[in-house]
């Protein structure tokens, strides 16, 4: 184990007390009164309306209701109750300052920062596809799961390592379950990295293909940030807003110019099938993972997250003005029977599966133990960046699951069903949607495509096209003027451009990774400024995801169909191995009366997934279980028949090919996720048995920094730092100016 | 009124430059003067900034 062990620290057992604030008032008893009314109120009119029109509003304030309760009442729980939090222990921000990584930071500044990289794609992708159930069952695990098992686990792995100086989550498994456990987690981390790559780039192809104007749009966005680039390092240093204010201004320009290439030359030329555009990504993601991050990498982030908050914003505003009814069932028939086209399956577990990011997304945990805890300025400040950070992300997925219940039902099946079973013309999608049971005709879907000016809309899978179109539906109802189009392109650009940025980061991130990793053995290759083996492992990496792409892409199944159940069991496989991290922790602390806070979501999670897992591996459903489908492909084969969706023999080797390595996969996350845990119940067992066991946590420091905890500061904190400020003497305060 | 809508726009423009970081020059002028070091220029300052970045990549989930 590492050098610096403690034991339990002398401040875990004299606890502070939470802050004044805590008693209820009866002011704060009948505004908490309101809010939990009007919460109710909502939550009933979703429960019992049936069959007539439903206002989305019930279920955007059904959402943020439940969150203020949470956290207010449960954040607040854990952070002073359950995890102690001591604000006259230093943050590592404070002891270990170097402007670089460890940085103290303002709260509320890094409170977007952290949104900034926990937000992404999933919490808009997976809501949509999991609506084919309905909007009821997605809205309720978004909002339940956020609460108790998602902000948990953010909020628990940030203080956990902030007390640890900023570890990693696989370190931290290493030093804390185990060494077996923790090869087992950094493995299953890389893998599940290269799976979610893969799956993000797959969105952006199924939304790029075909599609002059978005290809026009997206590619400009290289240039643009090229451009930005050498602005910051040679014309004007420094001035982010500037630049970033020009970059947004010529994305936009790049969108109204896709709108008038499209029936040029120039959009034949940028009509790219799939398989090129999967080329164009691997290449792309292998330059930007070897270029220096100033030229590209750091530019395109600025974009990306200026575009998401705008439009995040953009959207909140424009339902509360829109007010758009859910043209979605509450519960689908799918839901119950589990033969939905989007994705095979029942409820349980696969709406639980689907919906990963914004009700709980492991992957957050490598950012929770990563950037933000070397950056935090005082612990109390944890609830405000870990929990609410993820309520955030989770009110994001509430206002995807909305955009996509919105539209014409009908359009919304034929454009999230694989091509093998839309045919891909409107005339045979229309039939396919009529045989599901949903009013639609030809002339209605090419309508629908003509308003977006695209060729057409039939198996636009992957999520993002179906919420681009909710939202230009939402955006020109709010604002008027028509626009679909227009608004259409805005919202592919926008999330082609964050899914990209993603892609850059993780590919540089799964290269520190490799190079760390091999270097254990080989000194040389970890060595980050030796240009070959930077070479080398982004190659490796962008390899991994692009092949992972590509097979997705060519599938006859579907890729999205086939991958996306991958991709959700793997981030939650991510989440339960965070969150056991978190219960052993809890219990090594002396704290087992408090494990139940991340022992709950844990054991659920487990079920989840594993029910999940077995499905996809064992299952004799061949629409479901991989080993199955690979068993009938691979028969009907041996006796010379093609299958459908399968058009001929090699597209039969295909599926059987694909099929068993999902299903190799699939099965290997699970048993990674289980060594872990297996590997912390043997720690968990020794820790009970003693009462409580040493950790490496560090040694409390006083601290010398006086912050607010909340995001405004409260009159007794501006008090304290009022306070602060004379001691210390005027100019030596950073936080003078700002608290108003 | 008038006061309110420019202390919002002060809170705003505050937020952007240090969400940004460009509010980090200002500070590292405040510091050289306080220590008296000579501070180095602008350009050299966000050079080294930026190339501190290559080693810490900032990751963004999915």
């Amino acid at each position: 184990m590492s050098s610096s062990v403690t034991t339990g620290s002398p401040a875990n057992d004299d606890a502070p007390a939470p802050p004044a604030g805590g008693r209820l008032t009866p002011r704060s008893i009948a505004i908490w009164g309101l809010v939990a009314a009007v919460g109710a109120v909502c939550w009933t009119v979703l429960a019992l309306a049936r069959g007539e029109t439903v206002s989305a509003l019930w279920v955007l304030f059904a959402a943020l209701c439940s969150y203020a309760i949470a956290y207010r009442f449960y954040a607040r729980f854990i952070t002073y109750r359950v995890l102690q939090v001591d604000d006259r222990r230093a943050t590592p921000a404070e002891r270990m300052d170097n402007g670089i990584d460890f940085d103290v930071t303002d709260r509320r500044v890094l409170f977007g920062h952290h949104f900034a990289a926990i937000a992404g794609a999933g919490p808009l992708v997976g809501p949509v596809l999991a609506a084919q159930m309905g909007y009821l069952p997605g809205t309720i695990w978004i909002v339940v799961g956020v609460i108790f098992a998602g902000a948990v686990q953010d909020l628990t792995v940030l203080f956990f390592s902030m007390r640890r100086n900023g570890k990693s989550l696989g370190q931290m498994v290493r030093e804390e379950i185990g060494v077996v456990g923790g090869i087992a987690a950094l493995i299953a981390v890389f893998a599940i990295m290269i799976i979610i790559l893969a799956v993000l780039a797959l969105i952006v192809v199924n939304a790029l293909a075909e599609s002059p104007w978005g290809v026009f749009s997206i590619a400009l966005t290289i240039p643009i940030a090229l451009f930005m680039g050498v602005y910051l390092r040679r014309l004007r240093p420094g001035r982010v807003l500037e630049a970033t204010g020009i970059g947004v201004a010529l994305l936009l320009l790049a969108i109204v110019g896709g709108g008038l290439i499209e029936d040029t030359g120039l959009g034949d030329a940028l009509t790219l099938s799939k398989e090129w555009l999967v080329l164009a990504l691997v290449v792309y993601g292998f330059v930007a993972s070897v270029l220096p991050v100033w030229l590209l990498l750091t530019p395109r982030d600025y974009l990306s997250t200026f575009m998401k908050i705008g439009v995040i914003v953009l959207l909140a505003i424009s339902l509360l003005i829109a007010r758009p009814v859910l043209q979605a069932e509450a519960v689908t028939d799918f839901a119950r029977e589990g033969t939905g086209p989007v994705f095979a399956g029942s409820l349980f577990p696969f709406v639980f599966i689907t919906i990963a990011c914004g009700a709980l997304s492991g992957f957050h945990a490598l950012i929770a133990s990563g950037t933000t805890p070397k950056m935090v300025a005082k612990e109390s400040q944890v609830r405000l960046i870990g929990y609410g950070g993820m309520l955030m992300e989770s009110f994001v997925a509430i206002s995807a699951l909305i955009a996509a219940c919105v539209i014409d039902q009908g359009l919304y099946f034929a454009m999230n069903s694989p091509a093998g079973a839309t045919g891909g013309t409107a005339e045979s999608a229309a039939a396919f949607i009529n045989g599901l049971g949903f009013d639609t005709t030809a002339q209605t879907l090419g309508a629908a495509a003509a308003a977006v000016q695209e060729d057409t809309l039939i198996s636009r899978t992957g999520g993002a096209p179906t919420l681009a179109v909710g939202i230009s539906q939402i955006f020109s109802d709010a604002f008027g003027g028509g626009g679909q189009a227009f608004w259409y392109h805005f919202a592919i650009m926008f999330e082609a451009l964050f899914i990209l940025t993603a892609v850059d980061a993780g590919t540089r991130v799964g290269r520190f990774m490799l190079q760390d990793t091999i270097g254990n053995v080989w000194k040389k290759f970890g060595d980050l400024s030796w240009r070959p083996g930077n070479i080398i492992a982004s190659a490796v990496v962008v390899g991994l995801w692009g092949s992972v792409l590509y097979i997705g892409v060519t599938d006859p199944l579907g890729g999205v169909n086939q991958l996306f159940p991958l991709f959700g069991i793997a981030n939650q496989l991510l989440a339960a191995i965070a969150l056991t991290l978190v219960t052993v922790l809890l219990i090594k602390h002396g704290k087992l009366r408090y494990a139940w806070v991340s022992g709950i979501p844990l054991v659920w999670d487990l079920v989840v997934t594993m029910t999940a897992s077995y499905q996809k591996v064992f299952s004799s459903d061949p629409r479901v279980g991989y080993f199955q489908q690979r068993q009938v492909y691979a028969d009907a084969r041996d006796a010379g028949e093609v299958l459908a969706p399968a058009t001929d023999m090699s597209e039969m080797d295909q599926v059987v090919f694909n099929s068993t390595l999902n299903g190799v996969l699939q099965a290997l996350f699970a048993v990674l996720v289980l060594v872990v845990v297996v590997n912390a119940v043997v720690v968990i067992a020794k820790a009970i048995m003693v009462g409580r066991l040493p950790t490496t946590e560090e040694p409390p420091t006083p601290s010398r920094l006086v912050e607010p905890a909340g995001f405004w500061a409260t009159p007794e904190e501006k008090e304290a730092l009022a306070e602060h400020q004379r001691l210390v003497g005027a100019g030596a305060g950073r936080t003078e100016a700002e608290e108003k | 009124m008038t006061a309110a809508v420019v202390r919002a726009w002060q809170g705003v423009r505050w937020y952007l430059r240090e969400f940004t970081g460009e509010a980090r020059w200002d500070r590292y002028l405040e510091h050289c003067a306080e220590h008296g070091h000579e501070p180095m220029t602008r350009r050299e300052y966000e050079r080294r900034r930026s190339d501190a970045l290559e080693a810490n990549p900032i990751s963004r989930c999915c």
